[in-house]
């Protein structure tokens, strides 16, 4: 595919590095910002934005530009707002905005000034998960530079308008991840998610306005920006505009991620680009956007990946990662490991979350061990229908959790039946 | 007013509160944890689920968190749901998972909110056959008891002392289901509020310690409604006993005053009244030794004492107003004196004229809880009045709930107020010498002298009203700070001034009075509240009476041969050698108190007085409020109330009168009928006829023959369990329950009990499916609200909303500026503490073990030493040395009655180094 | 412990005391802070928690309950080196369970644990965004992908020897 039809990953050389700021201008980068500061207002911005129909790609694919619309108008310089991206990236099986941010940190730049002009925030904030170093010394390295040219700070182009970005470096927690919880860490304090209202828009950070926008969701608007809504809308297969990053990890043959036109089948995913399993492995389902979206078995390969297709389907489009469930890896055991990081990533707040998820991690435990009991099976399916549906836990992430869960005891229905029957799990067994 | 349609039936409810609130004011049973009516609604233990419809063709409706979701109109609704049901016994389920099955054993028991949601969700098979994890307890101090493992992380507790009450020592760690409320190591929580915990909780997790040592269950207790002694804020409090011993003290709900919280003088403060100190006999002093002698020998011996002269009579701010009434009765008008000294006499009456006289408004607690600037002018209130420090605290949370309210945010949706109200200003001036606990959410704290804090307050209410006197020579920073605080105030819809008589310094109280009243010229209720030290200073004012200096005088006079000294330890107010001067002076000291206090020791009779809760009586608080607390021990004779002893007093001076021919008509008593009294109400009937000004005071509460329903109340559950066992080795029948004259009360299980019993009559609260205090709900009209049975106490000020400002003369004694002396003595200003400043909460070995050793405070170049001797009146004393940035030099701290007993006003004395004129002994 | 090393050093406490004055309000800087506490003494200690605490104007229980609520902040002392073992979903199919076996057989520790010449704590972590190379781990700051035992077997001698 064509560097146009790539926009997000074009100028990302792993031989290369990083593009500096000379080599991002030249591929292309601050186009974008030249045009928003020196023609757009910040409601043009937001309507290109609008009217390309990018969703968010942080997992819930909400409007990007419908999301910006609540935000209180005044600018900047009036009033104290935060535009804040989302880099926490701890969804399992996940990897699309490292490999974003390492590969070309000017661009994540550049979409926060556009996001934040939009928006008239004065503070940028990249919330950046703590394991990821290198992402964290190349978007430093890269803030100074964009900084020391001007394209940061007091007046950015001779316009009324500032802006400056400051890294946080986290301190680890799935939690972390959601918008709410995200503004609690950043004031200093234990990540739980908070009620809504008052929305981040209006209420966030230090009660402050704040947008929280996902890393490739922002990486999306210098292309948008320069080439407009219709290139956007354009680019994408079905009714969702854009690409995507998508990935694929797991027992296939090139497990990594590729950017891809919105809507591309999930078979062309994982045969073409994962290049199929490896040898003598078959698919037997997969998770299509990390950890906490539900299976789809392999007759639902034809889905195409956008929102709509994918919950259709059963699953959600998540962040589009997917994650491969092979014939000799037990589900079962598949689904403990993630219901063991669901019921350690839960911030302790609501019960059915923090007192639920490792009953059932437990209780997948003894089935995987072999001491489980049909009883059991009652149980899971009790906390699947209790928790899995949203409004009877405080945040997403129960339900998230449960997606794999419930979705797994009906496609793996036998496997369960199996290891309680043979008190053991087969599959450990015959490897 | 609205309307919702809860499983098909209609209630009548409001808006602006939440679907919890509504349905348990609806009287449904819908069980919950984390929602608190005081801490309002953050969803955390998703037990409260219902399912709510969008509309009448809506069948299929979702499962929404009742205390999350507004009330709104015509609102459909379903607790009865199936699903909502298995919902809620499911986290009930959850909540088992890793609480210990240890009920038996845990003080929670039979009063715990856990065990009553756990009922009436239906759960009752624990499914969950994996290992428990279990925690490390702490020490938290002597207030509270922590058993980790019974938490099921509903966030009360730090909400509660985090976000309501201040604390910053008491938080939650770890995470996921290794989640733990303590603190980072073992030590004593700090919080004045701390004790709370123990009723917040909803399960075992905090408990009363020293109730611990002499435990009871709920059922076995007698209960009380009563009224905290232990400052002038007239908290109510539930007393509960068993065995004829007080066991311990809860919060009893006043809408107006304490509502849900006590602070920990107030709820540990009790200790004195089972303490070694009690005095249970009549003794008297023979040859240097005190000794006990029966009954009729102290009355005769009495009579001979009264032969011999005139007798005097003094009272005490902490004793009831029966018994001050009483004294009265039997000495006369000249002759009585309110025990107090002539300064702090003065300061409670001007205090009483100005709040009487006050244009404005003279807000309760609650009332101060809601008002948006407020000025705290030379009063350290978080020691002094705890609960209405705790108040103020609120008040900052003002400006966060109008831009709730801006926002279309619930008042009462916590957590989402709280993020809104992250850079909310705040509205709360604090201008004292010392360091206060609510400095920290204070807009500006400034420290200066009582003189000068009383010139900023001129200047602030010149700045209001011009037609108040100016001040002149005020620095270029107090001119500003003046500015600040005088726009604030005026800016304010509902602002509050609130000082007090701490420094002896009637200048900061009329300093206080008049921002006040020039602020009655543009808002129509600005608040003033002014702080007195007693549980009934202002009961006293009202009664009124001569100085103690003035009774010296008498004295020296030879005007006095017989003293009588109700409940008052004058060693706390007068200097050792007044003291020792009196003593001498007056041929028989009689003391009647219920604690042996230094006086006693040099009394020549000491006859044993009934405590708070072994009688009842009526107290009037700073804001005017007459209160009654009720009996719920009943002692062994010949302990009994004050006001008895001196109806004996006067009965054996009739006999003696009648002895030496002198007609008993001319004793002064005889007034007032003192012999005739039969109970409480009797004294309270003449109190009234005597002073029309306290004739409120009779109705604080129903009298003696209160009958509900044709019965005696009962002061004790229903259900008593272990009453015969007790005695078991003795008798296994039943004691008659022992006789209340004084109360409406049956002290016994027989007897009408219910949510719509007279408010100032609550016992204890219970209602069927709620034995923990969560019933309280049932016994308010509107949860959060006044209470089903009415208001509890009168406030005895005239109401003065009659529209315009009374012309108000602005008191133009304006202090010159603070100078340091040129002589090396230095003005030690009284620093009263929390724990260790009163008198009788100092008896009670808990919170004797929270009082901090003495020690000075001074500007941090006067502390070059950390050790200075102090000469005071009594004699040199030794004591470290702190140093206080932003203390004024030439000016000490000092810790009031803790030093020198009697030190509790500014006194001027010389300060040395410790290399002065040697250690003193 | 020394009364020396209970103290920040002084440009670690100016390092904090910068971090707390860009923030809105000082604790906004409590991660920040405690992470440089970490970098520079390897865990946080009860006294330089205190230290923080009080530069950040937080109590400590307060800073102690956000330090204890997240996984990459130590409240107990590490070894020179930590070893991140992903235990996530990608990892756990690529095989991690062996990896982390042989690692436990190694090192004679289990996770959560530092070997007994204090050179190596092993923890295990969730996905760190590597699962394209899965199994994957992080060695200090450094990433390591498609790790399998003769990868471990040439880095553990390495590690233990480096200071
Ligand atoms: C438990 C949980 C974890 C989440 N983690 C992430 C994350 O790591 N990164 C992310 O961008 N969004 C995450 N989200 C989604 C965010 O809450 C939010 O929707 C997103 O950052 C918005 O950005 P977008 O509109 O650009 O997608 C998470 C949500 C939940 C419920
Ligand atoms: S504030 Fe005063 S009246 Fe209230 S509990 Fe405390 S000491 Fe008692
Ligand atoms: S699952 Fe291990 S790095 Fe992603």
């Amino acid at each position: 595919m064509s560097a146009a039809q790539r926009p997000l990953t074009a100028m990302i050389d792993p031989v290369t590095g990083p593009p500096d700021c000379t080599a991002y201008e030249r591929g292309g980068g601050w186009q974008a910002t030249r045009k928003a500061l020196g023609t757009l207002s910040p409601a043009d911005v937001t309507d290109i934005v609008t009217r390309s129909k990018l969703r968010g790609r942080g997992g819930a694919g909400f409007g990007t530009g419908q999301k910006w619309s609540f935000v209180p108008k005044e600018p900047a310089s009036e009033r104290r707002k935060y535009l804040i991206a989302n880099a926490d990236e701890m969804e399992p099986g996940t990897f699309k905005d490292r490999w974003l941010m390492e590969g070309n940190p000017l661009q994540l730049v550049e979409g926060m000034i556009l996001a934040a002009y939009a928006v008239q925030a004065g503070h940028g904030i990249i919330f950046l998960r703590g394991e990821y170093h290198l992402a964290c010394q190349r978007l430093e390295h890269a803030i100074g530079q964009a900084r020391q040219l001007g394209w940061l700070g007091p007046n950015i182009l001779g316009s009324a308008f500032s802006f400056d970005i400051h890294v946080h470096s986290s301190a680890g927690r799935y939690i972390c991840g959601e918008e709410t919880a995200l503004l609690t860490t950043l004031e200093g304090r234990r990540a739980t998610p908070r009620s809504k209202p008052p929305f981040p828009q209006t209420g966030g950070l230090w009660g402050a306005p704040s947008v929280v926008n996902n890393v490739e969701t922002l990486c999306n608007l210098p292309p948008i920006i320069a080439n407009g809504a219709e290139w956007f809308a354009a680019l994408g297969l079905g009714d969702d505009g854009g690409t995507k990053i998508y990935g694929a990890s797991g027992r296939v043959a090139r497990p990594g991620a590729w950017e891809l036109p919105m809507g591309t089948p999930l078979r062309q995913i994982i045969e073409e680009h994962a290049g199929g399993m490896r040898p003598g492995y078959r698919l037997r389902a997969l998770l299509p956007g990390g950890a906490s979206t539900a299976f789809l078995d392999a007759s639902a390969l034809d889905v195409a990946m956008d929102y709509a297709s994918v919950e259709k389907a059963g699953s959600r489009l998540g962040t589009g990662m997917a994650i491969v469930l092979d014939d000799q890896t037990c589900p079962i055991g598949m689904i403990r490991n993630l219901e063991h990081f669901f019921a350690q990533e839960s911030c302790g707040w609501c019960t059915p979350c923090r007192d639920g998820l490792p009953w059932v991690e437990r209780l997948l435990d003894a089935i995987e061990e072999g001491t489980g009991t049909q009883e059991d099976m009652d149980q899971l399916g009790r906390h699947a229908r209790m928790l899995g549906a949203p409004g009877r836990t405080f945040c997403a992430h129960a339900p998230g959790a449960m997606a794999p869960l419930a979705s797994g005891l009906k496609l793996f229905a036998d496997d369960f039946a199996d290891h309680i029957a043979q008190c053991r799990c087969p599959q450990r067994h015959a490897a | 007013m609205t309307s919702i349609r809860i499983d098909g039936r209609d209630c009548p409810t409001r808006t602006g509160i939440n679907l919890l609130q509504a349905c348990l004011e609806a009287g449904e049973n819908l069980p919950y944890f984390c929602w608190h009516p005081e801490l309002g609604a953050v969803g955390a233990c998703r037990q409260c689920a219902i399912r709510q419809f969008s509309g009448p063709d809506d069948k299929a409706g979702r499962i929404v968190m009742a205390c999350m979701t507004p009330v709104s109109d015509n609102a459909l609704i379903s607790i009865d749901d199936a699903e909502a049901r298995d919902f809620r016994a499911g986290v009930i389920e959850w909540l088992m998972v890793n609480h210990p099955h240890d009920c038996p054993v845990c003080e929670e028991g039979g009063e715990c909110h856990l065990q009553d949601m756990t009922v009436m969700s239906g759960h009752n098979l624990r499914r969950y056959r994996f290992t428990k994890r279990t925690h490390r307890n702490q020490d938290l101090g002597p207030f509270v008891k922590h058993e980790m493992n019974r938490c099921i992380a509903c966030y009360r507790c730090v909400r509660f002392y985090r976000d309501y009450a201040g604390g910053d020592d008491l938080a939650a760690f770890a995470s996921h289901d290794h989640v733990y409320f303590g603190r980072a190591e073992d030590g004593v929580l700090q919080n004045a509020f701390s004790g709370n915990l123990a009723e917040i909780c909803p399960t075992g997790v905090f408990t009363d310690k020293p109730f611990s040592a002499t435990y009871s269950r709920k059922w076995d207790m007698r209960g009380a409604p009563s009224v905290c002694v232990h400052c002038a804020v007239g908290c109510n409090t539930i007393v509960n006993a068993r065995e004829e011993t007080l066991r311990r003290v809860l919060n009893r709900y006043h809408a107006d005053i304490n509502r849900y919280v006590l602070c920990d003088r107030g709820r540990f403060g009790h200790g004195f009244v089972n303490a070694p100190t009690r005095i249970r006999t009549p003794l008297c002093l023979m040859a240097g030794q005190q000794v006990a002698l029966p009954l009729t020998e102290a009355l005769e011996h009495f009579t001979r004492m009264a032969a011999q002269g005139t007798v005097g009579g003094i009272a005490s701010p902490r004793a009831a107003l029966e018994s001050c009434f009483s004294l009265r009765a039997l000495v006369g008008e000249a002759r009585f004196s309110t025990g107090q000294t002539q300064l702090e006499q003065d300061c409670v009456q001007l205090a009483h004229t100005l709040l009487a006289k006050h244009p404005g408004a003279l807000p309760t607690l609650h009332d101060m809880e809601s008002a948006d600037a407020v000025l705290v002018l030379g009063e350290d209130v978080c020691a002094t009045a705890p609960r209405l420090g705790l108040s103020l605290r609120q008040s900052v949370r003002q400006a966060s709930f109008h831009d709730a309210d801006a926002a279309r945010v619930p008042r009462w949706m916590d957590g989402a107020v709280r993020t809104l109200g992250a850079q909310s200003p705040s509205g709360l001036f604090v201008i004292t010498p010392a360091p206060t606990d609510l400095d920290t959410v204070a807009a500006q704290s400034v420290r200066a002298v009582p003189d000068d804090i009383a010139r900023l307050g001129f200047a602030i209410a010149h700045l209001i009203d011009p037609a108040a006197p100016a001040v002149a020579d005020l620095t270029e920073a107090d001119a500003a700070l003046a500015q600040r605080v005088a726009t604030a105030l005026m800016a304010a819809q509902a602002p509050l001034v609130v000082s007090g008589m701490q420094y002896g310094a009637p200048a900061l109280m009329q300093a206080a009075a008049s921002i006040a009243a020039a602020l009655a010229r543009r808002v129509p209720r600005p608040g003033l509240s002014l702080i007195v030290p007693e549980c009934n200073s202002m009961g006293l004012a009202m009664l009124g009476g001569v100085s103690l200096e003035a009774m010296l005088e008498m004295a020296r006079a030879g005007e006095l041969t017989t003293l009588v000294i109700v409940e008052n330890d004058i060693t706390r107010r007068l200097p050792p050698s007044d003291v020792a001067e009196l003593v001498a002076l007056v041929p028989n000291i009689v003391v009647i108190d219920h604690t042996a206090t230094p006086l006693c020791r040099q009394a020549d009779l000491v006859l044993p007085a009934t405590t708070f809760s072994e009688c009842s009586g009526t107290l009037v608080n700073l804001e005017g409020r007459a209160q009654r607390f009720f009996q719920v021990v009943f002692p062994a004779a010949p302990i009994q109330e004050s006001w008895r002893w001196v109806q004996a007093l006067a009965r054996s001076m009739e006999s003696g009168a009648e002895h030496n021919a002198t007609s008993p008509a001319d004793l002064p008593h005889t007034a007032w009928h003192l012999t005739d009294w039969q109970d409480l109400d009797d004294v309270l009937a003449d109190l009234a006829l005597a002073f029309p000004a306290l004739a409120g005071a009779a109705s604080a509460a129903p009298g003696a023959d209160y009958r509900m329903n044709g019965q005696k109340l009962r002061s004790q559950t229903y259900r008593a369990s272990g009453r015969t066992v007790i005695r078991s080795h003795i008798s296994v029948h039943d004691r008659p329950p022992p006789a209340s004259p004084d109360t409406p009360f049956s002290s016994s299980m027989e007897g009408a009990y219910g949510p719509d019993m007279p408010a100032p009559l609550v016992p204890g609260y219970q209602v069927p499916s709620w034995n923990s205090v969560q019933a309280l709900n049932r016994f308010q009209q509107e949860i959060g609200g006044r209470l089903r049975g009415g208001a509890a106490g009168v406030r005895l000020f005239p109401p003065s909303d009659d529209g315009e400002a009374r012309a108000y003369p602005y008191s133009t004694d304006i202090p010159p500026p603070f100078t340091p002396a040129a002589d090396h003595t230095v003005l030690v200003l009284p620093q009263p503490c929390l724990f260790g400043s009163e008198e009788l909460s100092m008896l009670s070995p808990p919170v004797a073990a929270r009082a901090a050793p003495p020690m000075l405070r001074a500007a941090p170049r006067m502390a070059a030493f950390d050790r200075a001797i102090l000469h005071l009146d009594d004699r040199p004393h030794s004591l470290p040395v702190s140093p206080l940035a932003g203390l004024p030099e030439g000016v000490v701290l000092c810790p009031t009655h803790r030093v020198m007993r009697a030190f509790r006003f500014p006194v001027r004395a010389r300060l040395e180094g410790p290399h002065g004129t040697g250690e003193p002994s | 412990m020394s009364t020396a090393e209970e103290t920040l050093p002084a440009a670690l406490e100016a390092e904090i005391r910068a971090l707390a004055a860009a923030e809105p309000y000082p604790r906004g800087a409590s991660i920040a802070a405690l992470k440089a506490v970490q970098r520079h003494f390897g865990w946080i200690s009860t006294p330089h928690l205190r230290a923080v605490a009080e530069l950040l104007g937080m109590s400590m229980d307060d800073l102690d309950g956000i330090a204890t609520y997240f996984n990459l902040l130590f409240r107990k002392p590490v070894g020179r080196h930590v070893i991140l073992l992903c235990d996530s979903v990608s990892c756990w199919i690529m095989g991690r369970d062996p990896l982390c076996a042989h690692l436990g057989r190694v090192l004679a520790i289990r996770q959560g644990e530092t070997t007994a010449d204090n050179a190596i704590t092993l923890l295990p972590t969730v996905c760190i965004g590597h699962c394209d190379h899965a199994p994957a781990m992080l060695v200090d700051d450094t990433l390591h992908g498609d790790v399998d035992i003769p990868a471990l077997d040439r880095l553990i001698p390495g590690l233990k020897e480096q200071p």
